[in-house]
């Protein structure tokens, strides 16, 4: 046994290295595992709260109308009425935080109207499009239609 | 449009609904700043989405809105949603056996909608599709994360998280919807995180805000109220690719046999 | 209807560039490189072919060489190289690819660096005596402080030698296999998606493997004024050309399943073999990668023909082997970026030069293992040339 360990010892302490090699990683692992990893699956814990942190650009139609309850009550009357306020007027959760700091942008009429109602071959039948050239013969759809209530 | 009294209970409903939660987290957004949404149990939810083929009318607002919330990169290449057009030619009256390939395309992501028309024609037919994350309960690009940088969480979204993502582009590849993409930015993967941050504070997600026709709505399995189980048991659902049991959870309504 | 350059019919949005770089496909060469050298030397240790022995040496070496590089590109890809390490931290066990660090690490270190170094261990005593500088410090190191090469360790060495062969055997099998794994279990890609993507890759990789050592071994007797063996050689060709067999054979039978089978994908794919790929797979791969090493080797087969002869052709025949092993690597990981998830369209492959994953980082990469083996046989000579056998003999 003497014997087979002195010809072998080259063996032993390659053996010993390796022992020390997974030791040392193993506690270099436990150090550097992300707190709260694999609570709820394979992954940081912390990383859904991560996500939840940003700011909102969008205010969302509830909040238009704790300010502009006349135009919404008239919009609810419309056929937008399902229409979010911040589709046509851009996100607005700057304006509700800071109004007087923060004004929507002025829409360009006709490019937004033809947005949605352009004549385009592949919309639902029912969508309301025209040609809009023909139709508005060069005045801003504002004319005559009112953006918030556009049937009357 | 007309509302019939079905759509404006429910549309009513959805105010209400809105309007209390929106309420509470008001309160964050007035402070100017983000903040977790104390008030969120990620175990009461399970968040899916319902897309109407049938109302979808390529106006491109969603696409728009979810660059501006998100900040997401302005080119077309990253895109967290986009919409596609699909136009499928009649069948050619010569050669019935002829593959009808349809032509698709999507300029910018749909971002400014689709300003060229194609040219009146008989037969065919054409349509709009939104494509997003479908946040599959059985997700490949999960599957294949090697650091668990993506993941899909207790509330059904599947998200990325950033200060752990190696950037190795398994997941980019994995991903049988072509939804995820490399920021440049942050050298990290990014795709749509069903607006995360804003679900949880019970607003909606940034593109079914601005959705002019309601052709995209956002919808909790596990809220027994949430209209989705209506509108799941009311009309014909598909998936994109089943064939692959992503269990995709972007249930589309009217999706033609020739969408990818 | 695509104002973009280089995309044509519908791709979606993301998938216009392409993801994975000539960097990913750098990698799978370079390990194949590895597994394909090790089986070689495998083929005298384990399975008793003495014709290949003289090889044995510098098969380990090579095979080291490459694998010291192999991650090297992975790093240059990655968008954060030094998050690499989270793969050994949070390892996810459902990605075939979480299981590269540890299947890297165990063959680097439990299998080729012991081997090499038990086979050269007497070698490595005697320079810790006569070497001088920083050289003794270096060869003392590695003796572990035991300078015991009497017979029985010497016996204890090669027992020891062999079994850790035995288990490299498999362990080279895994370090390759899996990244055919990689490719083959994304049922997103048609292009890869196949079970036969391992042991196609594999295959490869062992063609691969002796191409380069019949190459190497060439060069370096050449180099050294050492007269070459040729029964060994005529035995790396003969097991060159039975590998590239079944490795062809592999590669057809997938071909003629998809176009029987014709499923959806197949017309994507088949257009795009036509006109993207066309260069690279049916001139690079096929015709000049594959067919005519083949021809060349299947010539010196069945006729005998001189020395000159079947050393030239030999030599013609594993350059062509090496072009086309890397083409079949580009196909695979390029060409499977390059049509449309969505089956409706193409793009291209974009490649910088001075970029982070570019040409220039891709010539780098693939030229450093052979610098890296340089040095190695300078300090591991893996054959004794004539001059060091005459010094030997003056010595004694």
């Amino acid at each position: 046994m003497r014997r087979l360990l002195k010809d072998a010892e080259h063996l032993v302490r390659l053996a010993i290295l390796f022992a020390a090699g997974v030791l040392a990683f193993l506690i270099v692992r436990a150090l550097l595992v992300p707190p709260g990893f694999g609570e709820y699956g394979h992954f940081r814990t912390g990383a859904m709260a991560d996500n939840q942190k940003r700011p909102l650009g969008y205010a969302g139609r509830a909040a238009c109308t704790e300010c502009h309850g006349e135009e919404a009550a008239l919009f609810a009357k419309g056929s937008h009425a399902r229409i979010g306020c911040e589709s046509c007027h851009g996100a607005l959760a700057a304006h509700v935080a800071d109004s007087d700091k923060v004004v929507p942008a002025k829409l360009e009429v006709v490019a937004l109207c033809s947005r949605c109602h352009a004549e385009n071959q592949a919309r639902p039948k029912k969508q309301p499009q025209v040609d809009i050239e023909k139709h508005s013969e060069g005045n801003a759809c504002t004319e005559c239609h009112d953006a918030h209530s556009p049937a009357q | 449009m007309t509302l019939d009294r079905r759509q404006f209970l429910s549309a009513t409903g959805k105010y209400l609904l809105l309007t209390g939660a929106a309420a509470q987290a008001w309160a964050y957004v007035e402070q100017g700043r983000p903040e977790e949404a104390p008030g969120y149990d990620m175990n009461r939810h399970w968040w899916a989405m319902f897309i109407d083929i049938e109302k979808c009318i390529g106006c491109g607002r969603c696409v728009d809105a979810c660059k501006v919330e998100n900040d997401v990169p302005p080119e077309a290449h990253f895109s967290r949603t986009w919409v596609e057009r699909y136009y499928i030619p009649p069948p050619d009256p010569i050669d019935p056996k002829k593959e009808l390939l349809p032509i698709v395309d999507s300029p910018d992501g749909g971002r400014y909608g689709f300003p060229e028309i194609y040219p009146p024609s008989g037969g065919g037919k054409s349509f709009f599709v939104p494509k997003m994350c479908n946040h599959c309960a059985h997700s490949p690009c999960v599957q294949v994360c090697p650091v668990g940088a993506t993941f899909e969480g207790p509330d059904g979204v599947v998200l990325v998280d950033k200060k752990y993502c190696i950037g190795c582009r398994y997941c980019v590849q994995a991903c049988p919807y072509g939804c995820r993409f490399i920021d440049p930015r942050t050298n990290t993967v990014d795709k749509c995180t069903l607006c995360y941050h804003r679900i949880t504070k019970g607003l909606t997600t940034a593109c079914c805000e601005v959705c002019p026709t309601a052709a995209r709505q956002l919808g909790d399995l596990r809220n027994p109220d949430d209209p989705i189980h209506e509108l799941l048991r009311t009309h014909k659902v598909q998936v994109l690719k089943p064939n692959l049991a992503t269990g995709a959870k972007a249930y589309y309504n009217g999706l033609d046999a020739a969408v990818r | 209807m695509h104002p973009i350059p280089g995309v044509e019919g519908f791709m979606y949005p993301n998938e216009m560039e392409l993801a994975w770089s000539i960097l990913i496909v750098l990698y799978p060469f370079l390990t194949g490189l590895v597994a394909g050298a090790f089986i070689l030397a495998s083929l005298q240790r384990v399975f008793k072919v003495e014709a290949v022995k003289p090889t044995y040496r510098l098969a380990l070496l090579t095979a080291l060489a490459f694998l010291l590089v192999a991650p090297l590109p992975l790093q240059l890809h990655l968008g954060h190289p030094e998050r690499s390490f989270e793969m050994f931290l949070t390892p996810h066990r459902t990605s075939a690819m979480a299981m590269f660090g540890f299947v890297y690490l165990w063959y680097l270190l439990a299998v080729l660096v012991i081997e090499i170094w038990l086979e050269f261990r007497p070698f490595i005593v005697e320079q810790a005596c006569r070497a001088t500088g920083a050289l003794r410090l270096f060869y003392r190191a590695l003796t572990l402080g035991s300078y015991n090469v009497s017979p029985r360790s010497l016996e204890i060495d090669d027992k020891v030698g062999r079994f850790i062969t035995v288990v490299g055997i498999p362990s080279a099998f895994l370090l390759h296999g899996y990244v055919g794994f990689i490719f083959g279990s994304v049922k997103a890609n048609p292009w890869w998606s196949t079970p036969l993507m391992p042991i196609v890759f594999l295959f490869s990789a062992i063609v691969s493997g002796i191409a380069a050592v019949l190459l190497l071994y060439l060069l370096y007797c050449l180099s050294h004024g050492i007269e070459i063996d040729m029964p060994c050689l005529d035995t790396m060709a003969k097991y060159l050309y039975y590998a590239f067999l079944v490795d062809f054979s592999l590669e057809m039978l997938d071909l003629i399943h998809r176009i029987y089978e014709s499923d959806e994908s197949f017309r994507s794919l088949d257009f795009m073999v036509k006109t993207r790929l066309y260069g690279s797979q049916v001139i690079v791969q096929i015709i000049l990668g594959t067919l005519t090493p083949l021809a060349i080797l299947g010539l010196t087969q069945l006729v005998t023909l001189s020395v000159r002869a079947r050393k030239g052709l030999y030599t013609a025949a594993a350059m062509l082997t090496m072009v086309g092993i890397f083409a079949m690597r580009w196909n695979v990981v390029i060409g499977g970026q390059l049509f449309s998830k969505s089956f409706l369209g193409y793009t291209t492959y974009k490649m910088g030069f001075a970029t982070r994953e570019g040409l220039l980082p891709a010539l780098i990469v693939m030229a450093l293992p052979f610098v890296i083996l340089w040095a190695l046989v300078r300090l591991f000579p893996p054959m004794e040339s004539a001059a060091s056998a005459a010094d030997r003999a003056e010595r004694s």
